[in-house]
């Protein structure tokens, strides 16, 4: 079962290298991974969906919760969450099969980006499952391509955010080591 | 007074503020801005003869003082060869903070001479890294380096300055605060869990503490000791955390584990209540896992709550520094002492005494020979100097086990060792970091002849800076745990174990300008001991032991820590 893992990290160059190294380190693939900023440019939210080993989810998270640049780490698998999944998918057809193309787009609730003579660029928004069933229609009509955004979530739960306080600088060193 | 200041120059500054005396270092391109600064001596740099062995001293520094040990590289191989050491501080949790020189910002990744992706290459080797990129952003990562290396969970942290950076300008001002919102630990522990563990400890019949290298990160031995006779429970320390209680306490059994002496892990075995504390159930220490302590209920103390529950269920988790959590804990536990002690001090004694009689049936005795010399009697040889109060660096093999279990400790940070990652050539550049923080105490390097010939130029260091190391060689002329496993699993296949051609101690280390010496004779070992460490300089002892002793007991891969092989098997009655 995939599990989706809501990561707020502050944004700094390496972070996301040390959070995808958690599970690169085990040899587990990434399904999908988003990341962009959040109201404060200094954070980043990151959605990442990943086949963890249920026995290890626990340690998982307690990993990336201890990584410094991450703010706070949450398992979203099993709470209350919206999941959303954005595809941008050319379809190339013919012109008979155009106005099948603007009917399914219909139903899928899928907007048309731009129009060619030989094709669409559509959007479609929505549940992994949906997404992927307009995906599947496109196919019947012609050669298409398509670009996934992977899932972003975003909790319905309340969650508070414990953060560390500040802390008075060099008091930590060697100091008062008289012998060197 | 401007207080406008190049890169190099904020560094020094702030490795001052940190308190910083000492580095350990080499030189190379990038970092020649660095080196110019420190020529004027405001903090002392020792040169030595491998990065790799930088990182090492500088944890022989923080291992035997607490403090945070510093080393620096510069870029591309220099870095790269900072890694081993850095991974080894990592598993131990050592403090450590590592400069490295960086290609200048402009031609980073461009394979640029001597430029390796040092910030990624170190990511998983550090607890965190920086990649500074401009001097005025300098002061802030080296206190928060120094922050993060030392609180906590201890580890190393790298700080990558490229070469504009150290010759870049920049207004210093000494950082106040630093904020790291992301960097959580919880320092008191829980009071409910605490009080939880003091009534389960009280309610146990045969309780053993399991004390590890946390007792010793967070100079917590003083309230170790007051638990473990508050309670009466008997208790083992890891490899890591010898020495956390004096090796002569009446309830100290031994080390346990892999190579732990029969009593502790029959204990381990039979006990009722572990209490874990700064310890992690390292596969070397439990044996295959769902055999180990099947009867026990767990409270497991730790300042890393990844550590918890990762390979043994906890039954009291407590995540907290053991410093104020083992403070509450004593006092919780004389709170109910009163009622409980008496209850309890029938089972204790019981207790123990089954322990006791299980030291007695197989005791760690070390063989001694006439004709050759036995590498267990050499160890006691240098316990009894010792007598529990010198620092002991080891490298890692076979010579590292019989010191755990042979050589006593009557305080903590005297026992050097690479633990976790279990690095060979750890033993000599550790000593030297621990000789130079503790310029009086009598400091051995116990090194195997595998291990001290990857660090033999290290000796250059020791000639230069005249540290006054006993480098004892424990010399079996093989790779002599590799040839234990091999003897007893590969069919006696020596592979590749041989060292044939050890070179002449006197002559090598005559060569670096200090006495050396080797020995066969059992009976001359003793006074080759005293005469090295009457000695007032350095002093290479290499002494041949028998090459085919093999450390028991020995727990094989795979098998519960009950099923140790006690000794070699019988010759066959002729």
């Amino acid at each position: 079962m995939l599990q989706t893992i809501s990561i707020l990290v502050e944004n700094k160059p390496g972070a996301l290298m040390r959070i995808t190294g958690v599970l690169s380190a085990r040899g587990w693939n990434i399904d999908s991974l988003t990341v962009a900023r959040t109201l404060d440019p200094a954070q980043s939210r990151m959605t990442i969906v990943v086949d963890i080993d249920p026995v290890l989810r626990r340690q998982v998270m307690k990993q990336m919760n201890k990584l410094i640049n991450v703010l706070q780490a949450w398992d979203l698998t099993e709470s209350l969450a919206v999941r959303r999944e954005m595809a941008l998918v050319r379809v190339r057809t013919t012109p008979a099969n155009r106005a099948g193309i603007l009917r399914d787009a219909e139903i899928y609730g899928a907007r048309v980006v731009d129009a060619t003579a030989d094709g669409f660029g559509l959007e479609c928004t929505g549940p992994v499952e949906k997404v992927e069933e307009f995906i599947d229609a496109m196919k019947t009509f012609g050669g298409i391509d398509v670009t996934r955004s992977g899932i972003v979530a975003v909790s319905m739960e309340s969650r508070r955010l414990r953060l560390a306080p500040p802390v008075q600088a060099g008091m930590n060193g060697a100091a008062e080591h008289p012998n060197c | 007074m401007s207080n406008l200041m190049t890169g190099a120059n904020i560094l020094v500054e702030c490795l001052l503020r940190e308190g910083v005396d000492c580095l350990f270092g080499y030189p190379g391109g990038v970092t020649l801005p660095f080196y110019d600064v420190l020529y004027d001596e405001k903090v002392k740099h020792y040169l030595v003869r491998h990065e790799e062995n930088a990182c090492f001293a500088a944890q022989g520094y923080a291992r035997s003082t607490g403090k945070v040990g510093v080393c620096c590289a510069t870029s591309g191989p220099g870095a790269t060869n900072l890694v081993t050491g850095l991974v080894d501080a990592l598993l131990d949790s050592i403090p450590i903070v590592a400069i490295t020189g960086q290609v200048s910002t402009k031609l980073i990744g461009s394979d640029a001479f001597q430029e390796a992706d040092t910030f990624g290459i170190t990511r998983s080797c550090t607890k965190h890294n920086f990649l500074v990129k401009s001097a005025a952003d300098l002061p802030r990562a080296i206190h928060e380096a120094f922050y993060i290396a030392a609180s906590g969970r201890p580890g190393p942290v790298l700080v990558d300055i490229p070469k504009d950076v150290f010759v870049g300008v920049a207004h210093y001002e000494p950082v106040g605060t630093i904020h790291l919102p992301g960097y959580k630990f919880s320092s008191e522990g829980h009071a409910g869990q605490i009080r939880r563990a003091a009534e389960m400890m009280w309610d146990a019949e045969r309780p053993i503490v399991y004390a590890g290298g946390g007792i010793i990160a967070a100079g917590a031995s003083g309230s170790l000791r007051e638990l473990v006779e508050r309670i009466d429970a008997p208790a083992v320390c890891t490899l890591m955390g010898l020495g956390a209680l004096p090796s002569s306490h009446p309830n100290f059994i031994s080390m346990p584990g892999m190579h732990g002496s029969y009593a502790a892990n029959m204990a381990l075995t039979d006990t009722d209540l572990i209490i874990a504390l700064g310890a992690r159930f390292d596969d070397r220490v439990t044996g295959r896992l769902d055999a180990f302590a099947p009867h026990a209920r767990v409270i497991h103390v730790d300042i890393d709550p990844v550590e918890i529950g990762k390979n043994r269920q906890a039954d009291v988790p407590i995540v907290g520094n053991l410093g104020p959590v083992l403070e509450r804990m004593n006092a919780v536990l004389a709170e109910l002492a009163p009622s409980q002690k008496a209850r309890r001090s029938a089972d204790r004694k019981a207790w123990k005494e089954t322990i006791a009689s299980w030291a007695a049936e197989h005791p760690l005795t070390p063989p001694v020979s006439d004709t050759e010399i036995k590498p267990q009697h050499l160890v006691r040889e240098i316990d009894r100097l010792s007598g529990g109060d010198a620092i002991v660096c080891s490298d890692v093999g076979q010579h590292q086990m019989w010191g755990a279990q042979f050589l006593r400790f009557n305080r903590p940070r005297l026992w050097l060792s690479s633990g976790g990652l279990g690095a060979m050539g750890f033993g000599l550049p550790s000593a030297i970091g621990a000789q130079i923080a503790n310029p009086g105490r009598l400091v051995f390097a116990l090194v195997g002849d595998g291990g001290f010939q990857m660090s033999i130029p290290e000796l250059g260091t020791v000639a230069n800076n005249n540290l006054p190391i006993k480098i004892v060689v424990m010399n079996n002329g093989y790779l002599g745990m590799v040839r234990q496993w091999q003897e007893l699993f590969y069919n006696n296949r020596l592979s590749s174990v041989a060292l044939p051609g050890f070179p002449d101690a006197a002559m090598l280390a005559g060569a670096y300008g200090f006495p050396g010496r080797t020995v066969e004779d059992p009976g001359e070992i003793g006074q080759a001991l005293d005469d090295a460490v009457r000695h007032p300089g350095p002093y290479l002892l290499n002494v041949k032991v028998s090459s085919f002793e093999c450390v028991y007991p020995m727990v094989p891969a795979g098998a519960a820590i009950n099923e140790m092989v006690l000794g070699p098997p019988k010759a066959a009655a002729v």
